[in-house]
């Protein structure tokens, strides 16, 4: 269970389209993660916190376009935690179900359940003031998974935790996907988390799908130069086309796939180095492709302003066309 | 939270400030309380001296408790006061919450019309408000007063409150719609608890002027069983001969109550802002 289905979904706001029509299929227990513009939009529309100008919400082949949020058996993670200030960590992860008027014996059963998955036990009795950002998260979390939902909605659940915390939350929801099987859709703007949790990634611009994938279908094979730009880390570089020789107006070509060489096409300076211990980042001032990235595995010294060529690995190259269309 | 760079010199002069205007604010109030416990002759001898055991005179408090019901009066002025206190609070914190929380045609307009009511003075109505009273046969009830009173202390409730409770976390009021609690639930138990401290300081900007207020009892209700403190103590007033040892101790005792309930919530204003928040 836990099939979720969007059909040419539109959000107007006034007169302001912000979700242009949009159609997406999630298999049950499939991670689908969400980037973009207008992200975080039609995910309050899934929840049903925001309604649907348009087309339908499908979850389990029922259309729950006009269901109250609470009947729509999903549960939603949110960003800024969103734990209950008053009740204790125990009373805020059965709030759904003492809602629901579920027998006490079955909330607390549920509640022990989520609390030894997420090691959760000392902290039952807290409140959520006396608890660190890690641990309130934590907590958010079980609160969805007491509910047992259909779906799992998680809206940038990590952007205020710092980056050890991000890394181990990223890491537990990732198990937590394994274990419970549910079905999730993951909201983020940090490709990363979307690389790294994803079994499918579906970015959007200004409100309209710009392409659907695995992760590595995105990072192999995007549509175009925004699905470029977005998916890898550092960015991958734009060059001018024409100048290389090349077919489109645009050349793409990721910094781990450029190659230093004496006879390169592409020459410049060395404008900043970036040393990360496991790779090297660096900028090179170049024209007329501006500062174009090269990242190098390994330790490696480069002088400022010393003069490199390099050159592309031409199977390793997108060609874009001037709208920024991928040429096949 | 003590910053390092606090002087003791900064410390004190800050301080001798302080004090200098909390003396300056208290000036008047002291007055009245010193001279409450004084003999006639000794308040216009000496007005600034303390009661000495010559001067000590309680003939203000005993004519107070004799003369005229003032246990009833200071019930009255309590009545009308809490209840008029709890209509503002809540029909203000619920129509601030409509307006920060739901987006409606008008909504703008709406919070402008609620709020236009702090500018213009209730008193312009006074003729309008008694003829309906009449009408509606409410002169000499403390529901009349009530009535009045909540509608002169909405629209500030209701500027302040819609202001703060725009701030209050988006995320936490849709953690609960998704968990099913009721809109109500959301409002009462969420958001109302978080804005406690805007809540405390509208309490007591409402209820100062209420309880001070002369014009009101005045002419909606002075008679005998609905007359409030302050238009309790002006049977000592008159045109020719002023009752000073009656009007002082009246005075003193009505400050009694409405410092309580100024205590009570500040505290409330301290706890609220020390509380946990939603991060």
């Amino acid at each position: 269970m836990g099939a979720l289905s969007l059909s040419q979904v539109t959000k107007s706001f006034g007169k302001t389209e912000v979700i242009k029509g949009v159609d997406l299929q999630v298999a049950e227990g499939e991670f689908c993660v969400s980037s973009g513009c207008g992200k975080s939009t039609l995910l309050r529309m899934i929840a049903g916190l925001e309604d649907v100008s348009g087309g339908d919400v499908v979850l389990d082949g029922v259309r729950i376009n006009d269901l109250a949020p609470a009947k729509r058996e999903i549960a939603m993670v949110f960003q800024t935690y969103a734990l209950y200030p008053h009740l204790t960590v125990r009373d805020n992860m059965g709030l759904a179900l003492k809602q629901a008027g579920e027998p006490r014996a079955a909330i607390d059963a549920a509640i022990k359940r989520a609390s030894n998955m997420l090691e959760l036990d000392p902290y039952l009795d807290r409140r959520p003031a006396e608890l660190s950002g890690g641990q309130r998260q934590r907590v958010a979390i079980g609160r969805a998974i007491v509910r047992r939902p259909k779906l799992f909605l998680f809206d940038e659940p990590l952007s205020n935790l710092d980056a050890a915390l991000r890394v181990a939350t990223r890491i537990e929801i990732a198990r937590l996907h394994r274990e419970l099987g549910a079905t999730m859709v993951y909201v983020t703007h940090d490709q990363i988390e979307a690389m790294t949790l994803a079994d499918k990634i579906v970015v959007l611009r200004a409100g309209k799908v710009e392409q659907v994938g695995s992760p590595m279908e995105l990072y192999n094979n995007p549509a175009n130069t925004f699905v470029a730009g977005f998916i890898g880390s550092p960015q991958m570089n734009f060059l001018k086309a024409g100048a290389l020789g090349q077919r489109g107006e645009t050349l793409g070509i990721r910094p781990e796939h450029l190659r230093i060489t004496a006879s390169g096409q592409i020459k410049g300076t060395v404008s900043h180095v970036e040393k990360l211990g496991g790779e090297t980042l660096i900028y090179i001032k170049t024209d007329p492709h501006g500062l174009v990235t090269l990242r190098l595995f390994g330790e490696h010294d480069f002088a400022y302003d010393a003069a490199l060529s390099l050159d592309i690995d031409p199977p390793r190259a997108f060609h874009f066309d001037k709208d920024g269309q991928r040429l096949r | 939270m003590h910053s390092a760079r606090t002087s003791p010199g900064r410390s004190i002069a800050a301080h001798a400030i302080l004090l200098t205007y909390t003396l300056i604010a208290l000036f008047p109030v002291f007055v009245i309380v010193i001279n409450s416990f004084k003999s006639r002759k000794a308040i216009f001898a000496e007005p600034l001296m303390p009661p000495m055991p010559g001067n000590w005179d309680m003939v203000g408090y005993t004519t107070v408790l004799q003369q005229g019901d003032f246990f009833q009066y200071f019930l009255n002025s309590m009545t009308v006061t809490c209840a008029s206190l709890f209509f503002v609070l809540l029909f203000g914190a619920m129509a601030a919450f409509a307006l920060s929380e739901y987006r409606f045609r008008g909504n703008l307009l709406m919070g402008l019309y609620l709020a236009l009511g702090i500018m213009i003075p209730i008193r312009l109505g006074t003729v309008a408000i008694l003829e309906m009273m009449v009408a509606g046969g409410l002169v000499n009830t403390l529901t009349a007063l009530i009535l009045v009173y909540t509608a002169q202390g909405l629209p500030l409730a209701v500027f302040i409150l819609s202001e703060f409770m725009r701030s209050v976390s988006d995320d936490l009021k849709n953690a609960g719609r998704i968990d099913g609690l009721s809109e109500y639930r959301i409002f009462f138990t969420l958001v109302l608890p978080l804005v406690r401290p805007a809540m405390a300081t509208v309490a007591v900007f409402t209820m100062i002027p209420i309880w001070n207020d002369l014009w009101f009892p005045l002419i909606l209700a002075p008679s005998e069983e609905t007359k409030t403190i302050t238009l309790g103590s002006q049977v000592f007033i008159g045109q020719f001969v002023t009752n000073w040892n009656a009007v002082l101790a009246a005075l003193s005792l009505a400050i009694v109550p409405v410092l309580v309930l100024y205590l009570i919530f500040s505290r409330q204003l301290i706890r609220g802002i020390t509380a946990g928040a939603v991060k």
